[in-house]
């Protein structure tokens, strides 16, 4: 087993520390830790699943706009990011595996390391609304 | 392959009658296989290795983890940078934004010191590295980014079967998860299977607890890494320059005396010599 870059060791040490829910993917949006505050809305926890590939987190939640439509991938904040390499926004609905539905506000940025690599991406989430 | 120890007190030369054991010149390390040989830092240790280089030597390579003070100082008092006939390869980790040579030059220039980088005779080549795997002669070398304030990295040298991994300023409590889990922890890659691990070990775990942050760490710490990776020997370097060599070994042995630990452990001292199969 390779461990992991430092930015992103230390971007896990960070979030752990927060209480913003918080998703950390590499370059090809495999999902590489989320924090506490981020089990919750997902329903489950980083201990029992560790990484996750794309294809497996993606199709937990469906991001939907306010009028109930299903939002294409390319419109979610962090797959901009992760393709343009550069921060987005955006607001959205999900559904945890738990039922819950949230409103949610995401801020996503790139990890870019010394000296300019691309490492993956950042997501923070803010919960506006559940229901 | 072997490995000798030119300097091995951090943060600040300590000369003195009371550390006369340990040594008080900061961090240099060579690392000798067949017919090459790596300079690992540029502290003040590089001055006494300078002298004692083969006359035919003509070429060398200087590998910097990073370029705080006690890594470099010794740089301008290397004796072949004033031999035109030498070419030097100064290899050292990329930053964001300033280059490597671009980053030298605020020491090598007054009012820090009197000669310029670009007045030195000898020929100077600049390498940037990152997450690197590169090859000097009879060595390959991976690089790679630490848990240290700046541009950091190790070095993970192997030449045939032989590993030797330096990581001089390190702090692994901040760039790992409670040590369980190599796939996050930082150097791990570096350190792996590692056949000696020079290893930062400044602080006791009391001292830690009021520099968190500093960029270095405990000895149990150390310990700790190295058990992670599951090397064969750790070698604690970087020592506080204010402890005498009286305190760094009831240091070391307050740290270990309790701990049953599975590789073999020992203080650092300026002019040891490791041979490695």
């Amino acid at each position: 087993m390779s461990s992991k870059e430092i930015e992103i060791i230390l971007s896990r040490q960070w979030a752990d520390t927060l209480s913003v829910p918080v998703f950390i993917v590499d370059p090809k949006g495999n999902l590489l830790f989320y924090n506490e505050p981020a089990e919750e809305i997902l329903g489950l926890r980083f201990g029992d699943t560790g990484s996750m590939p794309v294809a497996q987190w993606s199709t937990i939640f469906t991001p939907m706009d306010d009028q109930g439509n299903i939002l294409k991938a390319e419109a979610l904040p962090l797959v901009q990011t992760l393709g343009t390499q550069t921060p987005a926004h955006g607001g959205f609905w999900i559904k945890s595996l738990r039922g819950t539905s949230y409103k949610i506000s995401v801020t996503a940025f790139p990890i870019m390391g010394r000296p300019h690599r691309f490492l993956g991406a950042i997501a923070i989430f803010w919960k506006i609304m559940e229901k | 392959m072997k490995i000798t120890i030119w300097g091995c007190r951090g943060s600040l030369p300590a000369p003195g009658p009371e550390k006369s054991i340990f040594g008080g010149n900061t961090s240099c390390v060579q690392v000798s296989h067949k017919n090459t040989s790596l300079i690992l830092d540029g502290g003040s240790g590089i001055q006494r290795l300078g002298a004692s280089l083969d006359p035919d030597t003509k070429e060398v390579n200087i590998l910097l983890s990073h370029l705080h003070l006690d890594h470099i100082m010794g740089l301008g008092y290397f004796s072949p940078f004033y031999d035109p006939d030498y070419t030097i390869n100064i290899w050292g980790p990329a930053g964001s934004n300033e280059s490597l040579v671009a980053r030298l030059r605020h020491f090598f220039s007054p009012p820090f010191f009197p000669v310029r980088l670009n007045e030195l005779p000898a020929k100077i080549n600049y390498v940037e590295i990152d997450n690197s795997t590169f090859i000097i002669g009879d060595f390959t070398i991976t690089s790679e980014y630490l848990c240290h304030p700046g541009p950091t990295v190790g070095f993970r040298c192997t030449a045939g079967t032989s590993v030797f991994t330096y990581i001089p300023d390190h702090e692994p409590a901040l760039g790992s998860y409670n040590f369980i889990d190599p796939e996050w922890c930082s150097g791990f890659n570096l350190a792996y299977q590692a056949d000696l691990l020079i290893h930062d070990g400044q602080y006791t775990v009391e001292e830690y607890k009021d520099r968190m942050g500093w960029g270095h760490c405990s000895i149990d710490d150390a310990i700790k890494f190295g058990d992670l990776a599951k090397v064969k020997k750790l070698v604690f370097f970087h020592y506080d320059p204010a402890r005498s060599d009286t305190e760094l070994e009831q240091m070391f042995l307050n740290s270990t005396h309790k701990l049953q630990i599975p590789f073999d452990i020992m203080l650092g001292r300026e002019n040891e010599v490791f041979y490695l199969e």
